[in-house]
């Protein structure tokens, strides 16, 4: 293994930002890119990265790591928010996911963006650990971009139970995703269900799914489980169910667990009163991909996400 | 009449509301005009609360001059807006990035999709955004290269100082400016001051601005004070200077001031070891319409801007 340095920048007061990369393999060789979190929330994937660091190390030390294969792990771009607990830039509260392809003569994300993509262009497999905007849990699936350079059957290596296509909205078009798609590196979002807690079983699952994905392209020498046989859905298709009203939000299904049309997912009570103002049904047959987990919910607010059943 | 765009029920005790205050004119004409005034987007940008007070108070204070709809929404992100904040709370997102919305979507997509289909209808749309707390903006009007052609005409009537066509499809894509172009409402992004202040000179230059526009539309048959000749430029015409140091700015100029090329605009210093680590000076002889107000500077921060060229037409 070998630390770099991939891009640096002088603060005020504080330590220099340093956003390391730890390479294994043939030197020089860009195979498989894995970067952790972008935002300074993200403790659950800078935890799966430091797993991995640490397991590649291993398999490195046995000589697992293919002839002519080069993997970097970058654990942590903003560790700076991190350390302060702040999701985004600790100076003007932007977000860095939503920066790129960044410019080298930008404002200061556009440039820590500009850098990062830099340092990790031309790879030929992109893996990001993300989190979405929406708090809640997710399955554990891997997510794409629909930008036309996509490929879903590579996704399915990974053998998470869900890959899930996004159509861009004009939201998205700044992210590192849909940056380095269009860079032609086949990137890869891997979600768990968790941000900033860490749930160790979530964070294997990630750890072992990143390792068969690269056992598959033939980039290590990797014995494990074989995973899922994944099944790929278009986010379209996700249905939505949403809170009819505002109060306290309590759950009665999570993330993963089948549901059955009609059943009671959830219930909103009165704030102050405490009686029950809303059920929440489940609109159809199938899957909990998102749950909603803040104890408040706001009216109009999207609390499951439904994959629709896929089997009889 | 204050009318309610769109609600939806927080989780204790309280209702987002969108309002805008509509003022009609007394006789009922099915086929007069409407000009829709936005602000308060980012909820730390105040400028757009003056100027939206002034337009109510000077059309209720001269009713009859008014020949058309003009529909005010002062604060289209209301808890950012009382919470001092500039993104949409608890989400922590940029509404300015979130338009055209989606009737399917969370919360504030709906809502962002319901702002969209009431401004929907109006002639014209202008969305009053102060600058960030960085950097003092002179009053100025951001149109894009895709909808510039058929925004410039009315750019000119808004008694801005500049107006700047920004060939950025990025800076653009999901703002309610940009969403209300692609269906048809032209919609105007007016920059000026700073965040979280109001600069009544400012104000009162948009406003009579605003005014004019609502003249030449046929809105507002009231005097209008005179206008002043916007300078048009696009990206080339503007120097840009960031920080290529990190450290604290001084700066030796004002914003508005006449540059000449080589004068210093500021420095940035190290007030750990006492040295100069930086001077700004001028590329290009121009105005200073852009200047950073916050002192502290990473890296890559904006520290000015300068118009050095001016295009007389599209």
């Amino acid at each position: 293994m070998v630390e770099e340095i991939i891009y640096s920048m002088e603060a005020p007061y504080r330590e220099k930002l340093q956003v390391r990369g730890y390479h294994f393999g043939k030197k020089g060789e860009k195979t498989a890119c894995i970067l952790g979190p972008i935002r300074g929330n993200e403790i659950q994937q800078l935890y799966i990265c430091s797993q991995l660091v640490h397991a590649l190390r291993e398999l490195e030390h046995n000589g697992c790591i293919n002839n002519n294969k080069g993997i970097m792990v970058i654990p942590c771009v903003n560790y700076y928010g991190m350390n302060i607990g702040k999701r985004f830039w600790p100076v003007d509260n932007t977000d860095i996911n939503r920066k790129f392809p960044g410019m080298d003569y930008g404002d200061t994300t556009e440039r820590i963006a500009a850098g990062v993509l830099s340092a990790i262009r031309d790879y030929s497999y992109g893996i990001q650990f993300a989190s979405f905007y929406m708090t809640g849990e997710f399955v554990p699936h891997v997510r794409m971009m629909e930008t036309g350079y996509q490929n879903a059957s590579l996704a399915n290596l990974f053998g998470m139970p869900y890959v899930v296509v996004r159509k861009p909205r004009p939201i998205d078009t700044k992210t590192l995703n849909y940056n380095w798609q269009n860079e032609m590196t086949a990137a890869f979002s891997v979600y768990t269900n968790k941000n900033d807690e860490i749930d160790e079983t979530s964070a294997r699952q990630a750890v072992a799914s990143v390792l068969r994905f690269l056992m598959r392209m033939g980039i290590i020498k990797y014995e494990g489980h074989s995973g899922y046989i994944s099944h790929v859905i278009y986010e379209e298709n996700l249905s939505n169910v949403d809170a009819s009203c505002g109060g306290i939000f309590r759950s009665r299904v999570k993330a993963g667990e089948e549901v059955r049309y009609n059943q009671l997912m959830g219930e909103i009570v009165d704030p102050f009163l405490g009686d029950v103002i809303s059920e929440i049904h489940a609109t159809t047959d199938g899957i909990v991909f998102f749950a909603h987990k803040d104890p408040l919910v706001n009216e109009g607010d999207i609390v499951f996400r439904l994959i629709h059943r896929l089997h009889a | 009449m204050i009318e309610t765009v769109v609600a939806y029920q927080l989780a204790v005790g309280e209702t987002l509301k969108i309002q805008k205050k509509r003022l009609m004119p007394g006789a009922g004409n099915p086929n007069i005009g409407r000009i829709s005034i936005v602000s308060g987007i980012h909820g730390d940008e105040l400028e757009g609360q003056y100027v939206c007070y002034e337009i109510i108070r000077r059309i209720q204070e001269h009713p009859e001059n008014l020949n058309g709809i003009v529909d005010v929404y002062p604060a289209l992100n209301p808890l950012g807006v009382d919470s001092g904040g500039r993104m949409i709370p608890k989400l922590n997102m940029d509404m300015n990035r979130m338009f055209p919305g989606e009737a399917t979507g969370t919360m504030m997509d709906k809502l962002a999709a319901r702002i969209i289909e009431d401004i929907k209808g109006s002639d014209i749309c202008v969305d009053v955004h102060a600058s960030d707390t960085f950097v003092k903006e002179m009053p100025q009007v951001r149109i894009s290269e895709e909808h510039g052609k058929d925004l410039v005409d009315f750019s000119r009537l808004l008694n801005a100082d500049l107006i700047w066509i920004n060939a950025s499809a990025a800076a653009h894509e999901a703002t309610l400016t940009n969403s209300l172009n692609a269906i048809g409402v032209p919609a105007l992004l007016v920059e000026m001051g700073l965040g979280n202040r109001v600069t009544r000179s400012f104000g009162d230059q948009i406003t009579e601005g605003i005014f004019n526009l609502m003249h030449e539309i046929g809105i507002w048959s009231g005097p209008v004070g005179e206008i002043r000749n916007a300078k048009l430029t696009r990206d080339y015409g503007i120097d840009f200077f960031r920080a290529q140091s990190t450290g604290i700015f001084l700066p030796d100029m004002e914003n508005g001031q006449l540059v000449s090329a080589g004068d210093m605009i500021g420095k940035i210093i190290s007030t750990l070891s006492g040295d100069v680590l930086e001077i700004i000076q001028a590329k290009r002889s121009g105005i200073l319409f852009t200047l950073r107000e916050y002192p502290l500077v990473y890296e890559g921060a904006l520290i000015a801007r300068v118009l050095a060229e001016e295009r007389n037409g599209w």
